[in-house]
């Protein structure tokens, strides 16, 4: 399976995600730079996190117009695989891929810890390993997590399943206490309607290696790949 | 002139001195130079004479001081670059962009080297947490180390926050920052081969920070502080980000001869300090630089505008060097040569405005200062705890210290910086020290900042050796060998006697200690003139330790791992509540004698816990330092959510037991079978162990005089900050 991370200028987890699929995964990987405009090549596309244009407008809102974001639109809609982690998911959000936009956290400041993570529908090509209800320990890092959306798509998301994690207590119990940033309905992660576009604000690649303290983040990679390779 | 070299900075001396050097009187544009290059902050000039006493080679040491940062061989082809410096009074007139261009300035010293910036870490000094203005200067730092650092995608990994009154306008903002490279990516701030091209990386320059080291970093403080507002450089990490990228880059095509970052001084001490260092001269055409407004060359040769670097090219590779810093959306412009002799010549449309020898700005005047042991020493050396009143509520005295403001959780702070991103954080910020594991090898970093400066205030000399000493004792508790360190030496104006005997004292004891414990110091910074209102701050010398640990599974944190375990205290209790925190927090002074340090027990006790560590015996282990090793206990049963119960059999009276600060000690578990072994190793060195319980329970229990639950402990501890930075 191949893999491309797209590198924006100010994107800053793409070495983390690029170390993950190479290392861990052991999986073909390559960078793919914003101003490219073929992604065809690849079996999945990474928008990794960071600061792309230094957030200094709406977060991913700069980064949107990005040659290469063209391109992984044609190649969301004809069905690629594409995950958009933290600055990729408000990337992925300001393209239109995704419903919705972030707010500030309603700290009003960055928040970087692990939190956990109810899988909410297990049956999508990022969570087919998991368990519906599974608890995932994975960190966040971000100052814009607060997910909104109009009431009528909320709805939409959440009658086609398409909340994919949802911020929760260890037992899973989901409630404002283990809500981390004021995202709607305790939303961590969405996916599109046809289940390609997944977009979800904690970091998977954090959690991929017990030395980094959890492995938990493995369930998304090991489900795209079982997906790819048609057993998901 | 003689109007302009005072309002400059310069003394009539320093001002005699340039005619001298030049034959002739200085122009306008080379006074300014002068007086930048001449400043304190830039000269070192009381510093220079007595930092020479430091040791500062080892055969692993690459690179030591007098280059952008120090650099040591950790092995296996690998490469460690790391300083420490202060951002101490922009932070304290602008907090944000103080902080956050602190963070800019000392992450371009690390990847200058050819270096890729991995972590850093940031000793905080503020004034009474109490008062509005320390939470305003409080918020505003941590949001611009956060702001800078996590746009950056370098985590920040620990550091240490002090709380004092003798902060309160003049707090302290120092960085550290650590980068790993293979050796023969090394590349110094120097400028070679005639003919070759001067370019310019990065920002357009702007008014910013026009005159920040003399106006700002070289003056006291006073009522007319806020005026240099204007002085502060504002940071554009999006930019930093791209240069981090760039540079790297060119540096692994191998297109640089030579890269400097651009900081105090600017353009002005950029090219001198790359033309002197590498005895060449340089001719630059200022009116070249990328501007953001209309300046004049004067601006121009001193402003501080941020996020700049000089590179040193081979005209042949001139065309990829531009177009690796097209690709990365960065300007980047040829705007002079390096040329023979050592003659810096500027030129501003073809008029010569600039014509001085290099050297002679990037070595200014050495002085030395009178010093006087000051008269406050005695009488606060002379008290005597033992004359006072102890608290009966021994456990309440314990809470009360783990909600207090130097001892509290400073989890609010670090989970505001990304601490995780490049996936190396395997030990996090709360524990001894940081523990970053490099990638492809089995090896892990682990690196600490410390400086207890009440310590020093009592004893200059012993204060700074037990900051050298604690700063190993952490890297030791996590697993690692001390290698070296960097410190940031904090202190107010040495122009009086009493602060230059400080100063002098505690180098003194710095470099006693890091030759006892074989430390080369491979880089610093000085920070003078630390005062306010003609009040200084305590000096405050802040060590950087970093260490290797050979096999990252070695490495350890503070947190009792599990029930069942023996819980031992390695090194000796004696009666000293001199300086220490509970004498602070709870009888409200700073007196008394600091903990005596035995640096021949010292590096027993290390080298008894590097071993238990290392075979395996050990299972956690944590420095006792402030509050004693009762807060110690405290923070692994909170660390590892297990309490523990604990017999104490001691001739001392329970308070001195439980808070007094004496040095040499850790606190470590292990299992009962590996005792013995312990023991003879600790026995081998002269290192006392005593066994004190077991982990177990929800409750910290010692002799009757402890007890308490580790939730409630935990919950005072975490909720503390929060609650004190509210008001």
């Amino acid at each position: 399976m191949k893999f491309g991370v797209v590198v924006f200028p100010g994107s800053n987890c793409e070495m983390d995600c690029y170390h993950v699929i190479d290392k861990v995964l052991r999986e073909e990987v390559d960078y793919v730079w914003h101003q490219e405009t073929d992604v065809s090549r690849y079996d999945c596309l990474v928008l990794p996190g960071g600061f792309s244009y230094g957030d200094y407008l709406r977060c991913g809102a700069i980064a949107r117009f990005s040659p290469v974001m063209e391109a992984v639109a044609d190649y969301a809609r004809g069905g690629g695989l594409v995950i958009g982690i933290c600055n990729g998911f408000q990337i992925l959000l300001e393209a239109g891929l995704l419903p919705g936009a972030m707010l500030r956290n309603t700290c009003l400041h960055f928040i970087c810890r692990f939190v956990d993570l109810r899988v909410e529908n297990a049956s999508t090509p990022w969570t087919n390993a998991a368990e519906a209800g599974q608890v995932l320990r994975i960190p966040i890092a971000h100052n814009e997590g607060n997910y909104t959306v109009d009431a009528g798509t909320l709805r939409e998301l959440q009658e086609q399943g398409r909340i994919i994690l949802r911020y929760c207590a260890p037992d899973g119990t989901v409630s404002e206490e283990s809500n981390p940033n004021g995202a709607m309905d305790n939303i961590a992660g969405i996916c599109n309607e046809g289940f390609n576009v997944f977009g979800l604000m904690p970091h998977p690649e954090r959690a991929s290696e017990a030395v980094l303290g959890s492995t938990d983040g493995m369930v998304i990679w090991e489900s795209v790949m079982a997906h790819y390779r048609g057993r998901g | 002139m003689a109007e302009l070299y005072e309002e400059l900075g310069l003394t009539e001396g320093e001002y005699r001195d340039i005619v001298r050097l030049l034959g002739r009187e200085p122009n306008k544009v080379e006074l300014g130079m002068y007086s930048l290059m001449w400043s304190e902050h830039c000269s070192y000039k009381s510093s220079r004479a007595v930092l020479a006493q430091l040791p500062t080679r080892a055969s692993y040491v690459l690179q030591g001081p007098g280059e952008n940062a120090g650099v040591i061989d950790i092995g296996g082809g690998l490469a460690v670059a790391f300083k420490m410096e202060s951002h101490n009074h922009p932070s304290a007139v602008e907090p944000y962009q103080g902080a956050a261009t602190g963070i800019g300035g000392i992450v371009r010293d690390i990847f200058t080297m050819g270096a890729r910036p991995i972590a850093c870490l940031d000793p905080l000094r503020f004034g009474d947490p109490a008062s509005p203005r320390t939470r305003y200067l409080f918020g505003g730092v941590i949001a611009g180390i956060a702001g800078y650092g996590n746009c950056l995608g370098i985590p920040t990994v620990g550091g240490d926050i002090y709380f004092d009154p003798c902060y309160e306008e003049n707090i302290l903002v120092n960085v550290m920052c650590i980068g790993i490279m293979s050796k023969e990516s090394l590349i110094r701030g120097q400028a070679t081969g005639v003919g070759n091209a001067v370019v310019l990386l990065g920002n357009r320059t702007g008014r910013d920070g026009i005159g920040g080291a003399s106006i700002l970093a070289s003056q006291e403080f006073d009522e007319k502080s806020q005026e240099k507002r204007p002085s502060v450089q504002v940071g554009d990490p999006f930019t930093e980000k791209l240069l981090i990228e760039a540079c790297l880059e060119l540096l692994e095509k191998k297109l640089l001869l030579g890269l400097q970052d651009l900081g105090a001084a600017g353009i002005s001490c950029a090219c001198s300090e790359t033309a002197a260092r590498g005895g060449v001269g340089m001719r630059i055409d200022l009116e070249k630089v990328p501007l953001r407004e209309e300046m004049e060359p004067f601006e121009i040769m001193i402003s501080e505008s941020q996020e700049r670097m000089l590179a040193i090219v081979e005209p042949r590779n001139l065309e990829e060097v531009l177009g690796v810093c097209g690709k990365w959306g960065l300007s980047a412009v040829v705007i002079g040569e390096v040329t023979e002799g050592d003659a810096l010549k500027i030129y501003w449309h073809g008029e010569k405005v600039v014509d001085v020898p290099a050297s002679t700005l990037a070595s200014g005047p050495v002085y030395d200062r009178p010093a006087e042991r000051p008269d406050y020493l005695d009488e606060v050396q002379s008290f005597d705890p033992s004359t006072l009143r102890h608290p009966e509520d021994l456990s309440q005295t314990l809470l009360r210290l783990a909600g207090g403001p130097n001892l509290c959780s400073r989890r609010m702070v670090w989970e505001r910086y990304d601490h995780m991103v490049q996936l190396n954080t395997v030990v996090y910020p709360g524990s001894d020290a940081a523990v970053l594991r490099i990638k492809g090898t089995s090896k892990a970093l682990a690196v600490s900042c410390d400086g207890n400066s009440r310590y020093v205030y009592l004893d200059p000399y012993l204060g700074t050796q037990i900051a050298v000493a604690e700063s190993a004792r952490n890297v030791v508790a996590s697993g690692g060998v001390p290698m070296a360190f960097t410190n940031c030496l904090n202190f107010g104006n040495p122009e009086k006697p009493g602060i230059f005997w400080q100063f002098r004292e505690a180098v003194r004891g710095m470099a006693d200690a890091a030759r006892y414990l074989e430390l080369p110091v491979v880089s610093g910074n000085v920070s003078f003139y630390n005062e306010s209102f003609g009040a200084a701050i305590y000096p405050t010398p802040v060590i950087g330790m970093v260490g290797l640990i050979g096999n990252a599974a070695h490495r350890m944190d503070i947190a009792f791992p599990q029930e069942g375990l023996a819980v031992a205290l390695l090194g000796e209790t004696l009666d000293e509540l001199g300086g220490s925190e509970y004498l602070w927090l709870v009888h409200g002074m700073a007196a008394g004698r600091p903990p005596r340090l035995d640096l021949r027990l010292e590096k027993g006790a290390q080298t008894t816990c590097i071993e238990g560590i290392r075979r395996g015996i050990i299972l956690s282990a944590h420095d006792c330092s402030e509050g004693g090793v009762a807060v110690a206990l405290m923070e692994c049963c909170c660390a590892g959510g297990v309490g523990a119960r604990l017999e104490v059999d001691t001739e001392l009276k329970p308070v001195s037991w439980l808070f007094s600060e004496s040095q040499s000690r850790f606190v470590v578990t292990l299992r009962e079978e590996g005792l013995p072994t312990l023991r003879e190793l600790a026995k081998a060195r002269n290192v006392q162990l005593e066994v004190l319980g077991r982990t177990g329970g929800d409750r910290l229990v010692i002799n009757d005089w402890i007890d308490l639950e580790v939730a409630e402990m935990d919950r005072v501890r975490e909720e503390a900050l929060e609650r004190i930075m509210r008001g």
